[in-house]
C-alpha cells in the first residue's frame, strides 16, 4: 500500500511509521507545517523547528521520502480560529478532535489521495479492525492512552483510508521500541494538549483574541453576585478553579460553573448537584459505521478523558440526536463531543449542544 | 564531482600541512593552494592574487555584500546606498536585509523585468537619483531559478561611472557560460566550488586587487589580510582543478547540455500543453541547463514529490528550513502571482545528464502534473 505517514516529530508517529516501513508499505513522511511564526522581513518564515526537524530525521533513520505540507492557512481557519469562535459563543471545543475531523483525516487525506496514495497513517492510540462487515474503529488496547475520542468524528468511508499501526500496543512499549529502533524521539515528552498554545494559557489566549468582557460570578440558587470576572468565554462548565470570588458558600461546599452565558456575560455557580445533567441533546451525528440503534444501550463518553456511562439513544434526527443517560453524570459541556461506544467499537459521536436534567 | 577534482582532493587529504607555516610541508600545502589560486585565476581571468578563497559561495557574497558597502561609506560617509537586484539568491539578499536593520544603510531592490534581468536603464535611473550617496550595486550574473542571465559587463560600467563598486554573484555562471573576471570589469565576484564539479564548502571571492573590503571574520588574515581561517588545502585543490576542467569544457557542455535542455522545453510543452517556460528564451541569455516551467493550478511541490517517486529529482524555489514550500520571490519579482509562483518548477540539467534522464521525466511527468492538479483541487475547495 502506498502510505503517507503522518510525522509529528514525536514518538508515537515514528514508530507508526517504523512498522508500517518494516511491514513493506511504500511509506512517504508528511509532516504538518501547523503554525507560521512571522519571521524577519523577506525571511523564510518557519513552523515548529525542532518537530519538524526531528520528524525529517525519522523520515531519514527509516529510509523514506520527506515532506512538509503546510496546511497552516486551513488549521488557522478551521481550528484555530473555530476553536476562538466556539468559546466565543459559550461553547468547549475540542481543537484535537476538530483537527483530525477537518485536517489530518479531510484535508490531509483528500490531498494524499489526489497524489495516488492509498492511505493516511497517524500515531493516535485507538484501532482500526477490518470485519467482513467493513472497517470499525475501536478504542486502544491501552486505557490510559485511548485516543478513540478524537478520532469518533470521522465518517466511516474515511476510517477505511486510516492507518492506526500503534492502537494494539501500550504507550510504554511503544517508548521501548523507538529506543530498540534506534529513534531518538523515544525520550521525548508527551505532546501539550493544544498545540497552538504551547504555554497551555488557554484563557490568556482567549482574552488576546476576544479582548476583556467584564461580567458578574452569580449564585446560581440565591441570584446574590459573588464576583466579577474578565469574560464569561473563558469559563467551562464543570470548572471550579479559578472563579475568583472571595465569599464561601454557607455550607462550604465547593462551587462550580453551572452556566457560562456569554449573552449576558454571567457565570452562573452553585454546588455539584446543579451540574447533574441526565439528557444530552447534539447536532449532527458521524457515524463510524452503522447508525445507531435507539433504545439499545450504549457506553457515552462526554469528553476526551472522561469515564464511559450508560445511556440509551431516545430521538434519532437528521440534524441531531438526543441521549438519556442511565445515571445523572456532572461537568457536560456544550461543544464537546459525546461519543457513543458500543463496547469497545465506536459507533458514532455528535457535537454536544445542550443538556438537562429529567 | 569530476573524478580529476577528486583525485587532486584526496592527495591533499592525506598530507600533512598547513599552508600558512613556513617548515617544509607548510611551503608544500603553500605550493598546492597557489597552483590552485593561478588555475582559478588562469580560468576566470582574473590575477592570481585577486583570488580570494572562502568556506564557498555564501561567504563570498557576504564579504563582497558587507565589506564593499562598508568599505565605500568609510571612504564616505555619504554613500549609504547599496542597490541589488530583487532576484538576487538569499546570500545576497539577506545581508543586504541585515545591513538595513543592523547598519543602517539604504537598500534599493533594483526591480527586474518579467524575465527576471535587471534592464540597464533601470540602474541608470537608479544611480541618478543616488549620485554620490551609493556605495555598491551587486546583480548576479545568471538566475539560479530561472536561468536568466545579466548584461554584467553594461551594469558594472553604469555602476563605475558613479564611482560606485560593483558586485556579481556568477556561482551559477561559471562553467555554464563564459565568464570573465577582467572583461566583465566588475570589481568582485563569487565562485563557488560544487557548482563546477569541484568539492562543497569551498569557494573564492575575485577581488580587485587594489580593493580592501572590511572583513567579515578577523584572525590569521590568510588571504589578503579580508579574510582569515587556516585554508582547506585539499578543498582548494579539488576546486582549483574543477573550475578550470569547467571552463575548458564549457563551450563543449554547454552545447550538449543545451540540445538536451531544448528537447525537455519541446517535449514538456508537448505533454503539458498550458505549461509556461519561465526565463528568457533559450540561447546566449538563458543558462544552457536550466528549464523552468509553471503548471497552472498545481501545487510545484506535489509535482515534485511524485516525480522524486519516480526517479526524478527536480527543485521548486526554496525551503525554508523546516521545508515548508515558500513562493519564489524570483517569480513574485517577475510579476507572478503567489499561486503561480507555488505551481513552478525547475528542471536542472548538468554535464552528466543523459538523453535517458530526459526520457525519464517526459515520461513521468503527465501522470505527475495530472495528480497534481487534482490534488490542487482538493486544496482549493
Amino acid at each position: 500500500m502506498k502510505v503517507v505517514a503522518a510525522l509529528s516529530g514525536g514518538v508515537d508517529s515514528a514508530v507508526a511509521a517504523a512498522r508500517l516501513v518494516e511491514a513493506g508499505h511504500d511509506v512517504t513522511g508528511v509532516h504538518l507545517a501547523l503554525a507560521k511564526v512571522a519571521g524577519t522581513a523577506g525571511s523564510r518564515g518557519c513552523c515548529t523547528l525542532d518537530d519538524a526537524r526531528d520528524a525529517r530525521r525519522v523520515a531519514d533513520m527509516l529510509g523514506i521520502p520527506f515532506y512538509v505540507w503546510d496546511v497552516s492557512e486551513r488549521f488557522r481557519e478551521e481550528v484555530v480560529d473555530n476553536f476562538v469562535s466556539e468559546y466565543a459563543a459559550g461553547r468547549t471545543p475540542n481543537p484535537c478532535l476538530r483537527c483530525n475531523e477537518r485536517i489530518k483525516f479531510a484535508a490531509v487525506l483528500d490531498r494524499a489521495l489526489a497524489l495516488g496514495f492509498d492511505a493516511v497513517a497517524s500515531g493516535h492510540y485507538a484501532r482500526r479492525v477490518q470485519t467482513p462487515l467493513g472497517v470499525e474503529l475501536h478504542r486502544a488496547v491501552d486505557p490510559a492512552k485511548d485516543q478513540s475520542y478524537v478520532l469518533a468524528v470521522v465518517p466511516q468511508e474515511r476510517i477505511a483510508k486510516m492507518l492506526l499501526p500503534i492502537g494494539d500496543s501500550a504507550k510504554t512499549d511503544v517508548r521501548v521500541e523507538a529506543a530498540a529502533r534506534g529513534l531518538l524521539v523515544a525520550a521525548k515528552p508527551d505532546s501539550h494538549d493544544v498545540c497552538f498554545i504551547p504555554d497551555g494559557d488557554t484563557a490568556g489566549f482567549l482574552r488576546r483574541r476576544l479582548g476583556d468582557q467584564p461580567g458578574q460570578v452569580v449564585d446560581a440558587e440565591s441570584g446574590a453576585v459573588l464576583g466579577e470576572h474578565d469574560g464569561a468565554f473563558a469559563f467551562t462548565v464543570g470548572q471550579r478553579r479559578g472563579l475568583n470570588i472571595g465569599t464561601p458558600s454557607e455550607d462550604h461546599a465547593r462551587r462550580y460553573v453551572v452556566q457560562s452565558d456569554v449573552s449576558t456575560g454571567t457565570v452562573l455557580v452553585g454546588p455539584p448537584r446543579l451540574l447533574e445533567v441526565d439528557v444530552i441533546e447534539t447536532a449532527t451525528p458521524v457515524w463510524a459505521g452503522p447508525v445507531a440503534e435507539l433504545g439499545r444501550p450504549y457506553g457515552i463518553q462526554v469528553r476526551a478523558h472522561g469515564d464511559e456511562v450508560r445511556g440509551t439513544v431516545t430521538e434519532l434526527r437528521p440534524d441531531g440526536m438526543t441521549l438519556t443517560l442511565t445515571e445523572p453524570i456532572r461537568g457536560v459541556a456544550p461543544g464537546q463531543a459525546a461519543v457513543l461506544y458500543d463496547g469497545t467499537r465506536v459507533v458514532g459521536s455528535g457535537t454536544i449542544a445542550r443538556s438537562t436534567r429529567r | 564531482m569530476h573524478p580529476a577534482a577528486v583525485e587532486a582532493m584526496t592527495a591533499e587529504l592525506v598530507r600533512v600541512g598547513n599552508a600558512s607555516s613556513l617548515h617544509t610541508s607548510g611551503r608544500s600545502a603553500r605550493r598546492v593552494v597557489e597552483a590552485a589560486r593561478e588555475r582559478v585565476a588562469g580560468a576566470l581571468g582574473c590575477r592570481p592574487g585577486e583570488v580570494i578563497f572562502t568556506s564557498g559561495g555564501t561567504e563570498a557574497d557576504n564579504l563582497a555584500v558587507k565589506g564593499l558597502a562598508w568599505l565605500g561609506r568609510n571612504t564616505d560617509a555619504r554613500r549609504t546606498w547599496v542597490l541589488g537586484g530583487a532576484t538576487e539568491h538569499h546570500a545576497v539578499l539577506d545581508p543586504l536585509q541585515w545591513l538595513a536593520l543592523h547598519e543602517g544603510f539604504d537598500i534599493e531592490y533594483l526591480p527586474v523585468d518579467s524575465m527576471a534581468v535587471v534592464q540597464p536603464l533601470i540602474l541608470k535611473q537608479a544611480l541618478a537619483d543616488r549620485t554620490d550617496t551609493s556605495a555598491l550595486v551587486t546583480v548576479m550574473w545568471a538566475n539560479n531559478e530561472v536561468g536568466s542571465i545579466q548584461p554584467i559587463a553594461e551594469l558594472s560600467a553604469l555602476a563605475h561611472e558613479h564611482g560606485v563598486y560593483f558586485h556579481t554573484d556568477a556561482v551559477q555562471a561559471v562553467g555554464q557560460v563564459p565568464v570573465n573576471f577582467a572583461d566583465s570589469d566588475v570589481d568582485a565576484m563569487t565562485v563557488s566550488g560544487h557548482k563546477v564539479g569541484g568539492p562543497q564548502g569551498v569557494g573564492a571571492l575575485l577581488l580587485r586587487r587594489d580593493l580592501k573590503p572590511v572583513p567579515l571574520m578577523h584572525g590569521g588574515g590568510q588571504e589578503r589580510d579580508v579574510r582569515s581561517g587556516t585554508l582547506d588545502v585539499a578543498a582548494i585543490a579539488g576546486f582549483g582543478v574543477a573550475v578550470e576542467i569547467a571552463v575548458a569544457e564549457q563551450s563543449e557542455r554547454a552545447a550538449r547540455v543545451a540540445a538536451l535542455r531544448d528537447d525537455l522545453i519541446t517535449r514538456v510543452l508537448a505533454v503539458v500543453p498550458d505549461a509556461v517556460l519561465n526565463g528568457t528564451p533559450p540561447g546566449p541569455t538563458r543558462l544552457p541547463g536550466n528549464a523552468h516551467f509553471s503548471f497552472p493550478g498545481c501545487e510545484g511541490d506535489a509535482i515534485l514529490m511524485l516525480l522524486d517517486a519516480a526517479g526524478v529529482e527536480v527543485s521548486t524555489g526554496s525551503a525554508c528550513t523546516a521545508g515548508v514550500p515558500q513562493a519564489s520571490h524570483v517569480l513574485l519579482a517577475m510579476g507572478a502571482d503567489d499561486f503561480t509562483a507555488r505551481g513552478s518548477l525547475r528542471f536542472s540539467l548538468g554535464y552528466t545528464s543523459t538523453q535517458t534522464d530526459v526520457d525519464a521525466l517526459i515520461a513521468a511527468l503527465p501522470n505527475a502534473v495530472e495528480r497534481a492538479r487534482r490534488a490542487g483541487l482538493v486544496a482549493a475547495r
